[in-house]
Protein backbone atom coordinates (compact mmCIF):
# COMPACT_ATOMS: atom_id res chain seq x y z
CA UNK A 1 0.00 0.00 0.00
CA UNK A 2 1.48 3.84 -0.84
CA UNK A 3 2.35 5.42 2.42
CA UNK A 4 -0.36 7.89 4.07
CA UNK A 5 1.28 11.12 2.33
CA UNK A 6 0.85 9.84 -1.39
CA UNK A 7 -2.54 7.92 -0.33
CA UNK A 8 -3.40 11.64 0.90
CA UNK A 9 -2.73 13.12 -2.41
CA UNK A 10 -4.34 10.39 -4.06
CA UNK A 11 -7.70 10.82 -2.49
CA UNK A 12 -7.30 14.95 -3.02
CA UNK A 13 -6.68 14.41 -6.47
CA UNK A 14 -9.99 12.33 -6.98
CA UNK A 15 -11.66 14.79 -4.83
CA UNK A 16 -10.68 17.48 -6.98
CA UNK A 17 -11.73 15.73 -10.71
CA UNK A 18 -15.01 14.94 -8.63
CA UNK A 19 -15.39 18.70 -8.04
CA UNK A 20 -14.71 19.83 -11.40
CA UNK A 21 -17.41 17.05 -12.97
CA UNK A 22 -19.91 18.38 -10.02
CA UNK A 23 -19.22 22.54 -11.12
CA UNK A 24 -19.58 21.88 -14.93
CA UNK A 25 -23.58 20.32 -13.85
CA UNK A 26 -23.58 23.36 -12.04
CA UNK A 27 -23.01 25.71 -14.42
CA UNK A 28 -24.74 23.69 -16.96
CA UNK A 29 -21.48 23.20 -19.09
CA UNK A 30 -21.15 19.67 -18.98
CA UNK A 31 -21.92 18.63 -22.13
CA UNK A 32 -20.30 21.87 -23.35
CA UNK A 33 -17.06 20.53 -22.06
CA UNK A 34 -18.38 17.01 -22.18
CA UNK A 35 -14.62 15.53 -23.09
CA UNK A 36 -13.32 17.60 -20.42
CA UNK A 37 -15.49 16.01 -17.92
CA UNK A 38 -15.18 12.04 -19.97
CA UNK A 39 -11.87 12.80 -18.68
CA UNK A 40 -12.22 12.97 -14.89
CA UNK A 41 -14.81 11.23 -15.00
CA UNK A 42 -12.44 8.21 -16.36
CA UNK A 43 -9.96 9.13 -14.36
CA UNK A 44 -12.39 8.61 -10.97
CA UNK A 45 -12.98 5.09 -12.52
CA UNK A 46 -9.28 4.69 -12.99
CA UNK A 47 -8.33 5.69 -9.30
CA UNK A 48 -11.20 3.04 -8.18
CA UNK A 49 -10.41 0.46 -10.33
CA UNK A 50 -6.58 0.82 -9.21
CA UNK A 51 -7.49 0.93 -5.46
CA UNK A 52 -9.20 -2.05 -5.56
CA UNK A 53 -6.30 -3.85 -7.63
CA UNK A 54 -3.90 -2.92 -5.22
CA UNK A 55 -6.01 -3.81 -2.08
CA UNK A 56 -6.74 -7.34 -3.77
CA UNK A 57 -3.30 -8.10 -4.77
CA UNK A 58 -1.00 -5.77 -3.19
CA UNK A 59 1.39 -3.12 -5.03
CA UNK A 60 4.34 -5.15 -6.61
CA UNK A 61 2.02 -7.86 -8.17
CA UNK A 62 1.16 -8.69 -11.82
CA UNK A 63 -2.22 -7.72 -11.64
CA UNK A 64 -1.49 -4.15 -10.28
CA UNK A 65 1.33 -3.29 -12.49
CA UNK A 66 -0.92 -4.17 -15.34
CA UNK A 67 -3.74 -2.49 -14.32
CA UNK A 68 -1.39 0.67 -13.75
CA UNK A 69 0.10 1.10 -17.21
CA UNK A 70 -3.65 0.17 -18.88
CA UNK A 71 -5.37 2.41 -17.06
CA UNK A 72 -2.48 5.23 -17.58
CA UNK A 73 -2.60 4.91 -21.46
CA UNK A 74 -6.26 5.15 -21.19
CA UNK A 75 -6.11 8.36 -19.11
CA UNK A 76 -3.67 9.78 -21.36
CA UNK A 77 -5.74 8.89 -24.74
CA UNK A 78 -8.87 10.32 -22.65
CA UNK A 79 -6.46 13.77 -22.15
CA UNK A 80 -5.32 13.89 -25.46
CA UNK A 81 -9.06 13.65 -26.99
CA UNK A 82 -10.29 16.26 -24.00
CA UNK A 83 -7.23 18.18 -25.78
CA UNK A 84 -8.42 18.01 -29.16
CA UNK A 85 -11.85 18.85 -27.74
CA UNK A 86 -10.42 22.32 -26.92
CA UNK A 87 -8.73 22.46 -30.64
CA UNK A 88 -12.37 22.09 -31.59
CA UNK A 89 -13.55 24.96 -29.81
CA UNK A 90 -11.13 27.15 -30.44
CA UNK A 91 -11.20 26.16 -34.74
CA UNK A 92 -14.78 25.00 -34.73
CA UNK A 93 -16.19 28.77 -35.30
CA UNK A 94 -13.61 28.62 -38.76
CA UNK A 95 -14.98 25.38 -39.74
CA UNK A 96 -12.05 23.36 -39.25
CA UNK A 97 -13.72 20.84 -36.75
CA UNK A 98 -14.03 18.09 -39.54
CA UNK A 99 -10.24 18.44 -40.30
CA UNK A 100 -9.10 18.51 -36.55
CA UNK A 101 -10.68 14.84 -36.36
CA UNK A 102 -8.85 13.41 -39.19
CA UNK A 103 -5.94 14.96 -37.69
CA UNK A 104 -5.90 13.94 -34.34
CA UNK A 105 -6.98 10.20 -35.06
CA UNK A 106 -4.02 10.40 -37.75
CA UNK A 107 -1.71 11.87 -35.01
CA UNK A 108 -2.73 9.11 -33.04
CA UNK A 109 -2.20 6.56 -35.01
CA UNK A 110 1.35 7.61 -35.60
CA UNK A 111 2.46 7.75 -32.28
CA UNK A 112 0.72 4.16 -31.63
CA UNK A 113 2.59 3.25 -34.95
CA UNK A 114 5.98 4.34 -33.66
CA UNK A 115 5.34 3.00 -29.69
CA UNK A 116 5.20 0.01 -31.18
CA UNK A 117 7.64 0.21 -33.29
CA UNK A 118 10.30 1.24 -30.45
CA UNK A 119 8.61 -1.70 -28.10
CA UNK A 120 8.52 -4.62 -30.80
CA UNK A 121 11.56 -6.29 -30.17
CA UNK A 122 10.99 -7.03 -26.51
CA UNK A 123 9.45 -10.19 -25.64
CA UNK A 124 8.30 -10.43 -22.18
CA UNK A 125 5.19 -7.96 -21.60
CA UNK A 126 4.62 -6.43 -24.88
CA UNK A 127 1.36 -5.17 -24.32
CA UNK A 128 2.27 -3.35 -20.73
CA UNK A 129 5.83 -1.66 -22.39
CA UNK A 130 3.34 -0.78 -25.44
CA UNK A 131 0.78 0.52 -22.97
CA UNK A 132 3.85 2.33 -21.02
CA UNK A 133 5.91 4.08 -24.40
CA UNK A 134 2.28 5.22 -26.11
CA UNK A 135 1.35 6.87 -22.75
CA UNK A 136 4.80 8.74 -22.26
CA UNK A 137 4.82 9.28 -26.18
CA UNK A 138 1.15 11.26 -25.75
CA UNK A 139 2.34 13.28 -23.30
CA UNK A 140 4.81 14.67 -25.21
CA UNK A 141 2.77 14.86 -28.14
CA UNK A 142 0.32 16.89 -25.71
CA UNK A 143 3.17 19.38 -24.79
CA UNK A 144 3.42 20.33 -28.34
CA UNK A 145 -0.12 20.16 -29.30
CA UNK A 146 -1.08 22.57 -26.35
CA UNK A 147 2.46 25.06 -26.99
CA UNK A 148 0.58 24.79 -30.82
CA UNK A 149 -2.81 25.58 -29.67
CA UNK A 150 -1.54 28.35 -27.42
CA UNK A 151 -0.06 30.44 -30.27
CA UNK A 152 -3.21 29.81 -32.29
CA UNK A 153 -5.13 31.24 -29.30
CA UNK A 154 -2.72 34.49 -29.27
CA UNK A 155 -3.02 34.63 -33.24
CA UNK A 156 -6.88 34.27 -33.75
CA UNK A 157 -7.25 36.76 -30.57
CA UNK A 158 -9.28 34.34 -28.64
CA UNK A 159 -10.87 35.45 -25.84
CA UNK A 160 -13.28 33.31 -24.53
CA UNK A 161 -12.09 33.64 -20.54
CA UNK A 162 -13.51 30.01 -20.12
CA UNK A 163 -11.15 28.70 -23.17
CA UNK A 164 -7.87 30.48 -22.68
CA UNK A 165 -7.29 28.98 -18.75
CA UNK A 166 -9.00 26.40 -19.50
CA UNK A 167 -5.36 25.49 -22.70
CA UNK A 168 -2.96 27.52 -20.07
CA UNK A 169 -3.86 25.43 -16.96
CA UNK A 170 -3.30 22.47 -19.44
CA UNK A 171 -0.04 23.54 -20.68
CA UNK A 172 1.18 24.39 -17.00
CA UNK A 173 0.04 20.32 -16.25
CA UNK A 174 1.66 19.44 -19.27
CA UNK A 175 5.04 21.71 -18.73
CA UNK A 176 5.15 20.78 -14.92
CA UNK A 177 4.81 16.94 -15.55
CA UNK A 178 7.63 16.87 -17.71
CA UNK A 179 9.44 18.62 -16.06
CA UNK A 180 8.75 16.26 -12.72
CA UNK A 181 9.30 13.35 -15.04
CA UNK A 182 12.63 14.44 -15.99
CA UNK A 183 13.79 15.29 -12.10
CA UNK A 184 12.53 11.74 -11.30
CA UNK A 185 15.17 10.35 -14.01
CA UNK A 186 17.73 13.13 -12.47
CA UNK A 187 17.47 12.66 -9.03
CA UNK A 188 15.22 9.75 -8.22
CA UNK A 189 17.25 9.13 -4.81
CA UNK A 190 15.20 12.16 -3.38
CA UNK A 191 11.30 10.24 -2.29
CA UNK A 192 10.06 14.39 -2.33
CA UNK A 193 10.40 14.49 -6.15
CA UNK A 194 8.00 10.98 -6.29
CA UNK A 195 5.16 12.99 -4.43
CA UNK A 196 5.64 16.31 -7.32
CA UNK A 197 3.75 14.02 -10.04
CA UNK A 198 0.96 12.79 -7.73
CA UNK A 199 0.52 16.99 -6.39
CA UNK A 200 0.69 18.05 -10.42
CA UNK A 201 -2.14 15.70 -11.03
CA UNK A 202 -4.11 17.82 -8.58
CA UNK A 203 -3.50 20.78 -9.75
CA UNK A 204 -5.63 20.21 -13.29
CA UNK A 205 -8.31 19.77 -11.99
CA UNK A 206 -8.19 22.54 -8.90
CA UNK A 207 -7.39 25.23 -11.77
CA UNK A 208 -10.07 24.04 -14.08
CA UNK A 209 -12.98 23.62 -11.36
CA UNK A 210 -11.47 27.85 -10.28
CA UNK A 211 -12.21 28.61 -14.44
CA UNK A 212 -15.52 26.95 -14.25
CA UNK A 213 -16.46 28.34 -11.32
CA UNK A 214 -14.70 32.14 -11.62
CA UNK A 215 -16.23 32.49 -15.56
CA UNK A 216 -19.46 32.21 -17.47
CA UNK A 217 -19.20 31.62 -20.92
CA UNK A 218 -19.82 35.08 -21.89
CA UNK A 219 -16.87 36.10 -19.67
CA UNK A 220 -14.01 37.68 -21.99
CA UNK A 221 -10.47 38.76 -21.72
CA UNK A 222 -8.29 41.23 -23.18
CA UNK A 223 -5.67 38.60 -25.31
CA UNK A 224 -3.00 41.32 -26.02
CA UNK A 225 -2.05 41.97 -22.42
CA UNK A 226 -0.99 37.68 -22.38
CA UNK A 227 1.91 37.74 -24.30
CA UNK A 228 4.89 36.86 -21.81
CA UNK A 229 7.40 38.99 -24.23
CA UNK A 230 7.77 42.72 -22.95
CA UNK A 231 7.27 44.49 -26.20
CA UNK B 1 21.31 13.99 -20.98
CA UNK B 2 18.15 13.32 -22.34
CA UNK B 3 16.28 13.65 -19.17
CA UNK B 4 18.37 17.41 -18.38
CA UNK B 5 16.95 18.34 -22.39
CA UNK B 6 13.44 17.57 -21.28
CA UNK B 7 13.92 19.49 -17.85
CA UNK B 8 14.82 22.75 -19.50
CA UNK B 9 12.55 22.50 -22.32
CA UNK B 10 9.94 21.79 -19.90
CA UNK B 11 11.20 24.66 -17.22
CA UNK B 12 10.95 26.89 -20.28
CA UNK B 13 7.60 25.96 -21.38
CA UNK B 14 6.41 26.02 -17.83
CA UNK B 15 7.40 29.52 -17.32
CA UNK B 16 5.84 30.92 -20.60
CA UNK B 17 2.53 29.23 -19.31
CA UNK B 18 2.80 30.35 -15.78
CA UNK B 19 3.24 34.11 -17.11
CA UNK B 20 0.33 33.75 -19.46
CA UNK B 21 -1.81 32.26 -16.98
CA UNK B 22 -0.86 34.98 -14.48
CA UNK B 23 -1.33 37.45 -17.10
CA UNK B 24 -4.53 35.95 -17.54
CA UNK B 25 -5.49 36.32 -14.19
CA UNK B 26 -4.47 39.96 -14.19
CA UNK B 27 -5.96 40.94 -16.96
CA UNK B 28 -9.52 40.41 -16.01
CA UNK B 29 -9.25 42.95 -13.15
CA UNK B 30 -7.47 45.90 -15.48
CA UNK B 31 -10.15 47.77 -16.42
CA UNK B 32 -12.04 47.45 -13.09
CA UNK B 33 -12.93 50.78 -11.34
CA UNK B 34 -11.65 51.07 -8.01
CA UNK B 35 -13.99 51.97 -5.18
CA UNK B 36 -13.59 55.42 -3.85
CA UNK B 37 -13.28 53.53 -0.28
CA UNK B 38 -10.13 51.15 -1.52
CA UNK B 39 -9.04 53.99 -2.89
CA UNK B 40 -8.53 55.86 0.44
CA UNK B 41 -7.76 52.53 2.33
CA UNK B 42 -4.88 51.39 0.08
CA UNK B 43 -3.89 55.31 -0.79
CA UNK B 44 -4.04 54.38 -4.18
CA UNK B 45 -5.17 57.53 -6.26
CA UNK B 46 -4.73 57.34 -10.15
CA UNK B 47 -3.07 53.74 -11.09
CA UNK B 48 -2.06 50.93 -9.31
CA UNK B 49 2.07 50.80 -8.79
CA UNK B 50 4.11 48.22 -8.01
CA UNK B 51 5.31 49.27 -4.56
CA UNK B 52 1.51 49.57 -3.53
CA UNK B 53 1.72 45.10 -3.70
CA UNK B 54 2.53 44.36 -0.43
CA UNK B 55 0.33 47.40 1.45
CA UNK B 56 -2.71 46.17 -0.43
CA UNK B 57 -2.12 42.43 0.57
CA UNK B 58 -1.72 43.30 4.38
CA UNK B 59 -4.74 44.73 4.42
CA UNK B 60 -6.07 42.09 2.40
CA UNK B 61 -4.80 40.05 5.07
CA UNK B 62 -7.74 41.57 8.04
CA UNK B 63 -10.45 40.71 5.65
CA UNK B 64 -12.89 37.67 5.85
CA UNK B 65 -10.79 34.70 3.62
CA UNK B 66 -13.03 33.77 0.44
CA UNK B 67 -12.21 30.04 -1.13
CA UNK B 68 -12.51 31.77 -4.64
CA UNK B 69 -9.84 33.77 -4.63
CA UNK B 70 -7.90 32.19 -2.27
CA UNK B 71 -5.52 30.25 -5.52
CA UNK B 72 -5.82 33.21 -7.28
CA UNK B 73 -4.00 35.33 -5.39
CA UNK B 74 -1.56 32.85 -4.40
CA UNK B 75 -0.62 32.67 -7.88
CA UNK B 76 -0.51 36.01 -8.50
CA UNK B 77 1.75 36.30 -5.50
CA UNK B 78 4.03 34.03 -7.01
CA UNK B 79 4.23 36.24 -10.23
CA UNK B 80 5.19 39.31 -8.21
CA UNK B 81 7.99 38.03 -6.45
CA UNK B 82 9.57 36.25 -9.65
CA UNK B 83 8.94 40.15 -11.17
CA UNK B 84 10.33 41.93 -8.12
CA UNK B 85 13.30 38.78 -8.30
CA UNK B 86 13.51 40.07 -12.27
CA UNK B 87 13.61 44.26 -11.59
CA UNK B 88 16.58 43.62 -8.67
CA UNK B 89 18.78 40.98 -11.21
CA UNK B 90 18.57 41.34 -15.12
CA UNK B 91 16.34 44.04 -15.11
CA UNK B 92 19.41 45.79 -14.33
CA UNK B 93 20.84 44.77 -17.18
CA UNK B 94 18.37 45.82 -19.50
CA UNK B 95 16.03 49.02 -19.56
CA UNK B 96 12.84 47.79 -21.29
CA UNK B 97 12.55 44.83 -18.95
CA UNK B 98 12.78 47.05 -16.42
CA UNK B 99 9.84 49.31 -17.37
CA UNK B 100 7.94 46.31 -18.20
CA UNK B 101 8.57 44.41 -14.72
CA UNK B 102 6.94 47.84 -13.26
CA UNK B 103 3.94 47.95 -15.29
CA UNK B 104 3.75 43.76 -14.78
CA UNK B 105 3.71 44.80 -10.99
CA UNK B 106 1.26 47.73 -10.92
CA UNK B 107 -1.30 45.37 -12.48
CA UNK B 108 -0.42 42.59 -9.72
CA UNK B 109 -1.51 45.48 -7.25
CA UNK B 110 -4.14 46.04 -9.52
CA UNK B 111 -5.29 42.31 -9.21
CA UNK B 112 -5.10 42.84 -5.44
CA UNK B 113 -7.08 45.84 -4.98
CA UNK B 114 -9.33 44.92 -6.98
CA UNK B 115 -9.60 41.49 -4.87
CA UNK B 116 -9.32 43.81 -1.89
CA UNK B 117 -12.61 45.32 -2.98
CA UNK B 118 -14.69 42.68 -3.44
CA UNK B 119 -13.87 41.42 -0.07
CA UNK B 120 -15.18 44.38 1.35
CA UNK B 121 -18.02 43.94 -0.35
CA UNK B 122 -18.67 40.47 0.22
CA UNK B 123 -17.92 40.97 4.17
CA UNK B 124 -20.40 43.76 3.97
CA UNK B 125 -22.95 41.43 2.40
CA UNK B 126 -22.49 39.17 5.36
CA UNK B 127 -23.45 41.80 7.73
CA UNK B 128 -25.99 43.23 6.30
CA UNK B 129 -27.36 38.90 6.12
CA UNK B 130 -26.74 38.53 9.85
CA UNK B 131 -28.29 41.95 10.31
CA UNK B 132 -31.63 40.80 9.24
CA UNK B 133 -30.97 37.69 11.09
Amino acid sequence: MPGSVALFIWCLGTLLELCFVVCSLVRKSFVRYFFLNLYFILSILTSAIRFLTLNAYGDSSEQYIHAYFYTDALLTLGLFVALISLYSHVFGELGFSKQIRYGAVLLLLGTAAFSYGVVRESEARLATKFAYELSQNLYFVGLVLTYILWGAVLKLREARARLVQFILSLGLYFSAYAASYALVNLADKFSVIRYLSQLLACLLPLSWSITMLRHTEDSRIATAPLVAVPR
Amino acid sequence: MMAALILVFSLATLGMFFVSYCRSLVAASSHHTLSAEVRDVTGIRAAAAGRDYQRVVQLLQLCPDRVDDRTNLRAVSLYHSLLTFAQHTAARLAPALLSWTERERAQCAQFAAVTLDRRIAFSREMLAQQAQL
